[in-house]
């Protein structure tokens, strides 16, 4: 029997907010323990908590941003349940209306678009964060986190494999960083994710029973956790086996997922309306003053690439991936560079830089006015674009005006003839074989002789020329 | 509508209850007396209006996103029952 795969994913998103979402306490990732909080987000008896504009904005924004419809009228609930990362015994979060319903992302997955749905985004606040001893003895509770605004993306269970997964995580954090509500670093946790994973014959219209995966510390992580849990599922059903619904915990060094627990009915958080908290109208007016905040997002950016600059779906996806690396793709443009060049650069080279050293682009030196002025000495034919190469590490790892580098390091190209041509003939009477090889319709032999003056130029001739002269001195 | 001793063993558990068996008795008919009493609201015919969510008519009361000064740490953990490392300290807890 072959098996469709089902994924949802449940994101959290921290909002990038000064202070937390009922109180003054500072929002700042990697405080001392406990030096960021006060009687209302511990949650003393007495205290009152105040609604902090901004996060409900950014929920807004990011609602609008994910296509969802907007709650005209919604309210804060309760949902109780004991666990020391909350020091009131419940979170304060949305229940049956929250801020955005309804909505979708596009992502791309080998070339195939497919929408995907969002059911929806609610506001709430984080939990604090517990340290578990070694031996198991106790657990030392940190309150800095308690009371972070935070929103939860929940997708519709429209993810057929851990691919599309990872797509629609990306095309999230992507809407995430441009809209600015969060910098979604997944490493301190302000973008976190578990997902739900059921498989069904192919063509059943019918749910499978599901597991839900936790403790997904990485993009790659939750993709490998997929891949995992899918396969085992798999197995179980080939094997005439049945699925139990369970939470797991993926354990990423020994990629593999334990049970955490076993659902034998579902959790029961007997939500309520918020006593403390008044409800919230969002109007037509206030609705529109965050649409209008909202820049161009990834999806129009690539399209707007493509269109304008008759760039491939690949590498415009590439250079819209995040806002900084696109407005260095437009500076770029702007300087002067031709967009088709631009983007080859940063999609391959300064891509692949900021990887090698997991690197953001503040960290490196290069300014889109010295990647515009060096395509324009390939252009003029002053660097071969192998120079270029060269030209481009020193402008990543130093900065500074190209003409100047390549004058200073003599790499500027050699394009003059003769000084070519009596180089080519000292190549060939050195290899007579090749000249021999190439007439029998060899064409490597031609490549090789072209090599050995690139060699002897230290890379400097200007290569169609130097393939030119070959060709005219060999008399072919 | 009528509570069940199932019922409110399980409530008691989730709320982290331990009950004597003569207390789930008496809660039981307590409880029991206050949802018969709530069932007499359930006369009265709501149909189109909207959920009270507070008693207030006000909304969107809100603050702006300043920050203000924490409280000193050596004043929170003075407020709990134990503490280590600048952290809360409590019974293991195994993750959920």
């Amino acid at each position: 029997m072959k098996f469709e795969t089902v994924i949802g994913l449940e994101v959290h998103v921290e909002l990038s907010t000064e202070s937390k979402i009922f109180c003054g306490c500072s929002t700042e990732f990697g405080a001392p323990p406990n030096t960021n909080t006060c009687p209302i987000c511990l949650g003393h008896p007495g205290t009152l908590p105040v609604l902090n504009r901004r996060a409900v904005e950014y929920a807004i924004k990011a609602a609008l941003a994910l296509n969802c419809e907007i709650a005209d009228w919604t309210y804060f609930a309760r949902k109780n349940y004991f666990y020391p990362d909350l020091p009131k015994a419940y979170q304060t979060s949305q229940d049956d209306h929250p801020i955005g319903s309804n909505g979708w992302v596009e992502i791309n997955v080998n070339g195939k678009k497919k929408r995907i749905g969002i059911t929806r985004v609610h506001l709430e606040e984080d939990a604090g964060k517990l340290i578990h001893s070694e031996d198991g003895s106790e657990s030392l509770v940190d309150y800095n986190r308690v009371g972070v605004p935070l929103i939860e993306i929940v997708s519709e269970p429209d993810l057929r494999s851990p691919d599309e997964a990872y797509a629609y995580l990306e095309k999230i954090k992507a809407i995430m960083l441009y809209t600015e509500v969060s910098d979604v670093k997944m490493e301190q946790g302000s973008l976190r994710c578990d997902a739900n994973i059921s498989l069904r014959p192919v063509g059943s219209t019918h749910f499978g029973t599901k597991t839900e995966l936790k403790n997904l510390n990485s993009f790659r992580g939750v993709k490998q956790a997929l891949e995992y849990e899918q396969k085992r599922q798999r197995e179980v059903l080939e094997s005439g086996g049945k699925i139990v619904q369970q939470t797991l915990r993926w354990l990423m060094h020994e990629g593999k997922a334990v049970v955490m627990r076993t659902k034998e009915e579902a959790d029961d958080y007997r939500y309520f309306p918020e006593p403390d908290l008044v409800e919230l109208k969002i109007d037509a007016d206030w609705k529109k003053q965050i649409a209008d905040t909202i820049p161009e997002l990834p999806d129009a950016r690539r399209d707007r690439y493509k269109e304008s600059y008759g760039l491939s779906d690949y590498d415009a996806g590439l250079l819209t991936v995040t806002p900084e690396i696109a407005q260095f793709f437009d500076d770029t443009v702007k300087e002067g560079a031709e967009p088709k060049a631009a983007a080859n650069w940063i999609a391959r080279d300064l891509i692949a830089y900021l990887k090698t050293g997991d690197y953001a682009l503040e960290d490196i030196k290069v300014t889109p006015k010295n990647l515009s002025d060096m395509t324009k000495l390939i252009q003029k034919g002053t660097i071969s674009s192998k120079i270029a190469k060269q030209v481009f590490q020193e402008l990543l790892k130093h900065g500074g005006d190209p003409e100047t580098i390549v004058r200073e390091r003599g790499w500027i190209q050699i394009s003059d003839e003769g000084e070519l041509r009596e180089i080519v003939r000292s190549v060939i009477e050195a290899h007579p074989q090749s000249v021999v090889d190439f007439k029998n319709g060899k064409d490597r032999a031609l490549g090789f002789m072209v090599g050995q003056v690139m060699k002897k130029t230290r890379g400097k001739a200007n290569p169609q020329l130097v393939n030119q002269l070959i060709l005219e001195e060999i008399g072919s | 509508m009528k509570l069940t001793k199932e019922q409110l063993e399980k409530l008691a558990d989730i709320s982290r209850f331990s009950l004597a068996e003569e207390e789930k008795e008496l809660f039981l008919e307590q409880i029991n007396q206050m949802i018969q009493l709530a069932e007499k609201l359930q006369e009265v015919n709501t149909e189109g209006v909207q959920p009270t969510i507070m008693g207030m008519p006000i909304a969107n009361r809100m603050r702006e996103d300043k920050r203000r000064p924490s409280v000193a740490r050596e004043k929170v953990l003075a407020c709990a029952s134990d503490h280590k490392d600048g952290m809360f300290r409590v019974p293991a807890i195994f993750e959920e």
